[in-house]
């Protein structure tokens, strides 16, 4: 089984979906417990990769390479290295908790809701796992349909608006992908002898393909990217379809589906292109500390909650970007950690607007004030996940923050530190707008009498966010137990960086 | 050595996480307070300890590091969490632990009956966790740690009792403004980084010392951005703003935090930098300047106040402004020996205000008090040891850091500066005697059927009685040349060598520090005389009319100006840019391509024809035709 681990990983939910559908309508209890099972078989099948993975390697673990279309050579092709394996272990937890956390939320449809739920873990699983160009686009495209209809069924009042949004934006750039894709085999063709979507062929050749034939496919690779990131200005759809989104929804959402985005750049836009990267670092960067500062500024004038963390994610992801732009091996280690950090804290905070929206159907800040009086337990958790958002030290954001700044702070690629100067800021932001609205929903006397009877978090929520906790604190405290496994891959990323700067000095 | 020195901090620790997280459970007052303080007791021990073990050895060996775990690995970042146990560190640990332990035991008293009792301890040893980290913490990572920590600790204690709308508002305040300096802190880092390649201390306090020309841009640019954090965490011009609002946490905070431990961060950190400092003689002059302005007008304030804590609260500012002084003067020891003494005094008095503010029922205005120094006897005999020790009298403690500190400025050679110091040192007398006058003296202002003053209990008054004996004796660790040895002096000296290699030697003459001592006392006993013949009789408080002293008395107006230059500026552009530029502007954009799009569908609908096959072929074509467009047009 081992050697078929990441087989299993994607297709083991995959296929126990199915089952579900079987299941006697109105049995609800006996379908989250089922699909909570499979999600925790497949944490603890990540976590044996994990003990399984030999972080001294850089190279792809556990592969497994089989035919697909024979005559296009498209394969079947999996493997793991250090940057997805953490990807994996955030995805495997992220469902599980998920699941616990918003187990009575969904009333309706229920089978429909588990069913696409496991569908969509097997498809991000893929996404983070597929080595070939055609694998990976399929499972790319594939969660666009249980995000489609978890959103458009199970969402807010202007649902149907929100999905068309997040649908026809995200197609628009995949479809660019798909056109890059072939026209990168295509052109390859000749260099490789034959046709062939298996990346690490790709990879091999695409840096010696003239520059600006790079740069187009380089922007088509990267706008689908960009969307899903999102960087500015590509933005506006992600707010829409976390407002609109049930809580497991916008939790997925934040946590695991825009690391799509930031892992695609890294895996794909920097290892097909890294010299087009370079080029492209002081415009990416450029976008990476607006989206920081514009995302925190728009978080200030915010009025519903949901929205304000949804905002929140387009400044954090910044972060990331401007990591990635930095490509050093601190900043982009650090731009990796801090992915995880955004799934755990941000997913966090979403989990804390759930619970409140389940006990009060509205999001409102306004419509809040001193909770911390009537639900301490919520109120002291809550604040721990608004810490380790702002990125206090000694919780997970402060390592992921920290690596980023001083990692890009005199990184070649950037030529300047203004950057990460201004990137900061955000840092000060985050905490203005996050204890802002933690002081107008928690703090202050109990104004609106509907509040007063609000019950506090009950054992299974509890219970649910205590391993978020952990890895916050883990993180925060002992990163090395993560940095370490991704270690070795990242320096290989920006090793072939380097030599591809030295190569085109060579060429030229 | 065994390196059991790790339990300094760890004890603090588990008394949180034991009172944080069964604090709920815990019904009995007693154990919550007994876990709280008895931690704190046995971090003091172990502080005293390492401080006996460092006198055992050789001067200038005397450092142990303690080594814990790697912490952040990545690349060229290797950074440990290790603790440094010098002179120095010691220093601020035995204050740290030593007048916190005083301050737990007096919260037993003070917090008696209070809802959140463990959970205030809880966040007290929360405190002294971050604090100690900050000083112990062997590289700048790890001092960092503590120092948001110890601002978090902050927040949560200025907001302690949430259900009041200004508290709130305060902790935010605080929060935000420190984190505005933490800014600073954070990018030197950057650049200390980025030069030396380590933020271990050692590793760049030495190749600092031996690589980088004195005033190289560099450095001054390092300096001063840490000073802008130093700035941020003890309430200097420009960034003194939050530390009186943070008076809206219970009293015993103000004494241990907003008083006599965090607030002296700042002056730590310059200290434990002395050497970069030292070859920034641009910023050393920046931080002199910096340090007799704030103490100046924070001093002017102090004398309009009529809350007994904003009085305290603006003292403190001033007192750190002499502290900073001291370190631009180059008197790095000078620096660390007036923040002892501020400790001692300065957390008596806050202990004491809020022993008077216990017993007229969270009565804060001094003009509503008077006459209690016959109802509260203790309480008043000590304040007025640390209203003398403030003020400068010898052999009082104050007296001997103060005109230490005068002294060195003095030899500095910058006179306006001087007379800057010894005109605050007069305000000081003033403005404390005013304060002793109005509460302790004259006729009671307060509705005698209603509030009845009396002492507090015991738990509270041997706290103050303990601070009390420091306050008068605590001086003795620093004489002055003509009169004794300089003990403390003595022993950070390692700490400060290589800086005191780079810095000018002032040589005094005992004529010179004879006439210095003369004036400093001087000054502090036409002060006291003037504030006791106005203040400690009968006393009809008046409004005043004066528009200089209301402006005064309203700070200089410093919150509304920040109010109207940063924050409403802020918030607008917020609301401008999600209302306007976001939801118009952006998403206009993509909203009307996609209503383009639809309304050319609508021409075109007679495509749809209903059969899988058509649209296949249709989106083939379509894609062929882009990569076709790609393939000859891109080209």
């Amino acid at each position: 089984m081992i050697n078929n681990i990441l087989s299993f990983l994607i297709f083991l939910p995959i296929i126990l979906s199915i089952p579900i559908l079987f299941f006697k309508a109105g049995k609800d209890k006996l379908i989250k417990t089922y699909t909570i099972a499979v999600t925790i078989v497949v944490f603890i099948l990540s976590i044996i990769l994990y003990f399984g993975f030999d972080a001294s390697k850089s190279d792809f673990q556990f592969v497994e390479k089989v035919q697909w279309v024979t005559d296009f050579n498209i394969f079947y092709f999996l493997g793991v290295d250090g940057i997805s394996l953490l990807l994996i272990l955030l995805t495997t937890l992220i469902f599980p908790v998920t699941i616990l956390a918003v187990w009575n939320s969904i009333t309706t449809r229920t089978k429909e809701f588990y069913f696409l739920l496991l569908i969509l873990e097997g498809s991000l699983i893929g996404v983070f796992l597929s080595l070939d160009l055609i694998l990976f686009y399929v499972f790319w495209e594939l969660i666009l349909i249980p995000m489609y209809f978890i959103i458009g069924i199970w969402g807010g009042k202007n649902k149907y608006y929100a999905t068309v949004k997040f649908f026809l934006y995200t197609m628009f750039g995949s479809l660019l992908m798909l056109v890059a894709i072939i026209w990168l085999a295509n052109y390859a063709t000749p260099m490789i002898g034959k046709f062939t979507t298996d990346y690490t062929e790709l990879r091999k050749v695409s840096i010696f393909m003239p520059l600006n034939i790079q740069m187009w496919m380089f922007i088509f690779f990267g706008l689908s990217f960009a969307i899903k990131v999102p960087m500015f200005p590509f933005h506006t759809w992600l707010p829409d379809a976390h407002t609109e989104a049930p809580t497991a929804g916008s939790v997925i959402l934040a946590a695991v589906l825009l690391k799509m985005g930031t892992y695609g750049l890294l895996r794909f836009s920097i290892g097909l292109f890294p010299l087009t990267f370079v080029r492209f670092a002081v415009p990416i960067a450029i976008l990476g500390v607006i989206g920081i500062i514009y995302g925190a500024l728009l978080c200030i004038a915010q009025k519903d909650m949901k929205k304000l963390v949804a905002y929140s994610s387009v400044s954090h992801m910044g972060f990331i970007v401007l990591a990635l732009a930095g490509m050093t091996v601190e900043s982009v280690q650090g731009g990796l950690i801090q992915m995880v950090n955004h799934g755990l804290s941000t997913g966090a905070l979403f989990l804390f607007v759930g619970f409140i929206y389940d006990r009060r159907h509205t999001r409102e800040i306004a419509d809040y004030g001193g909770l911390t009086k009537i639900i301490p337990i919520f109120a002291s958790l809550f604040l721990v996940v608004c810490l380790s958002s702002i990125g206090l030290p000694g919780l997970n954001g402060f390592v992921g923050e920290f690596m980023i700044l001083a990692g890009s702070f005199a990184s070649p690629n950037l030529h300047n530190n203004i950057y990460t100067i201004l990137g900061t800021i955000g840092i000060v932001l985050s905490a203005v707008y996050l204890l802002w609205m933690y002081q107008r929903v928690m703090l202050g006397p109990v104004e609106n009498e509907a509040n007063r009877n609000v019950p506090d978090l009950n054992k299974r929520e509890i219970i649910s966010i205590i391993p978020i906790l952990l890895f916050i604190v883990w993180i925060g405290v002992y990163p090395n137990t993560f940095l370490s496994k991704s270690e070795a891959s990242v320096k290989r990323v920006i090793e072939n960086v380097e030599a591809a700067k030295k190569n085109i000095l060579n060429i030229y | 050595m065994v390196n059991y020195f790790f339990l300094i901090t760890l004890l603090p620790l588990i008394g949180f996480l034991v009172n944080g997280i069964f604090g709920y459970k815990i019904k009995n007052e007693k154990v919550a307070g007994i876990i709280g303080s008895g931690t704190i007791l046995g971090s003091f021990i172990i502080a005293l300890i390492a401080f006996f073990q460092l006198l055992g050895m050789p001067a200038e060996q005397r450092t142990i590091t303690v080594t814990l775990f790697q912490w952040i690995t990545a690349g060229s970042f290797n950074i440990s969490a290790a603790y440094l146990i010098d002179p120095l560190s010691v220093v601020m640990s035995l204050i740290i632990t030593g007048v916190g332990f005083l301050i737990h035991v007096y919260s037993i008293g003070y917090m008696h009956g209070d809802r959140g009792f463990a959970r205030f301890f809880a966040f007290l040893n929360l405190f002294i966790f971050a604090m100690l980290n900050l000083v112990l913490g062997d590289n700048f990572l790890l001092m960092f740690l503590g120092w948001e920590g110890v601002g978090l600790c902050s927040y949560l204690l200025i907001g302690f009792w949430y259900e009041k709308k200004f508290t709130g508002d305060a902790a935010n305040k605080a929060f935000w403004v420190n984190r505005i300096g933490d800014l600073g802190f954070m990018i030197a880092m950057f650049y200390i980084l980025v030069n030396f390649g380590s933020l271990n201390f050692g590793a760049v306090f030495g190749a600092a010392g031996s690589s980088i020309a004195p005033g190289s841009t560099l450095i001054t640019v390092i300096t001063i951005l840490l000073f802008v954090g130093a700035t941020g965490k003890s309430a200097q011009i420009p960034l003194f703003i939050w530390l009186p609002d943070a008076m809206a946490g219970p009293t015993p905070v103000s004494a241990l935090i907003h008083a006599a431990t965090m607030v002296t961060a700042g002056v730590y950190m310059v200290a434990r930098c002395s050497i970069l400092f030292a070859l920034a003689p641009f910023t050393m002059d920046l931080i002199l300047a910096i340090g007799a302005l704030t103490a100046f007008f924070a001093a002017t304030i102090a004398v309009t106040q009529n809350d007994i804590k904003k009085i305290l609260a603006y003292s403190t500012v001033s007192q750190l402004g002499f502290m900073f002084m001291a370190l631009g003067a180059g008197a790095f020891s000078t620096g660390i020996f007036h923040v002892t003494t501020h400790a001692f005094f300065k957390a008596l008095m806050f202990l004491g205000a809020g022993s008077v503010i216990h017993s007229m029922h969270e009565e804060q205005d001094v003009m509503n008090m008077g006459g209690l120094k016959n109802k509260m006897k203790v309480t008043f005999l000590t304040f007025l040891m640390g209203g003398i020790a403030i003020s400068g009298i010898p052999p009082f403690s104050g007296f001997f850091s103060k005109d230490e500190i005068l002294t060195n400025v003095y030899l500095s050679g910058n006179y306006l500066f001087f007379g800057l110091g010894v005109l605050t040192a007069f305000m000081t007398a003033f403005y404390i005697f005013r304060l002793i006058g109005l509460t302790f003296y004259g006729n009671p202002r307060y509705d005698e059927h209603k509030t009845h003053p009396h002492e507090s209990p015991k738990v509270m008054t041997i706290p103050l009685i303990i601070l009390a004996v420091l306050s008068v004796i605590g001086g003795f660790i620093g004489l002055p040349h003509i009169v004794g040895p300089n003990l403390i002096d003595h022993f950070l000296e390692p700490v400060f060598a290589s800086a005191r290699t780079i810095l000018p030697v002032h040589h005094i003459e005992a004529g010179t520090e004879i006439m210095l001592i003369v004036i400093s006392v001087f000054v502090a006993v036409v002060g006291i005389f003037l504030a006791y013949r106005a203040y400690a009789k009968a006393y009809k408080p008046e409004v005043s009319r004066n528009p200089v002293y209301n402006f005064v008395q309203n700070k200089y107006k410093v919150d509304e100006f920040y109010n109207a230059v940063i924050v409403t500026p802020l918030r607008m552009l917020s609301n401008l840019l999600y209302k306007f530029f976001d939801l118009i502007v952006i998403d206009g954009i993509v909203n009307g391509s996609g209503k383009f799009f639809t309304s050319l569908s609508g021409d075109w609908r007679k495509m749809q024809t209903g059969v899988i096959q058509d649209y296949a072929v249709i989106s083939v074509a379509g894609i062929i035709a882009i990569i076709i467009f790609v393939l000859l047009v891109v080209k």
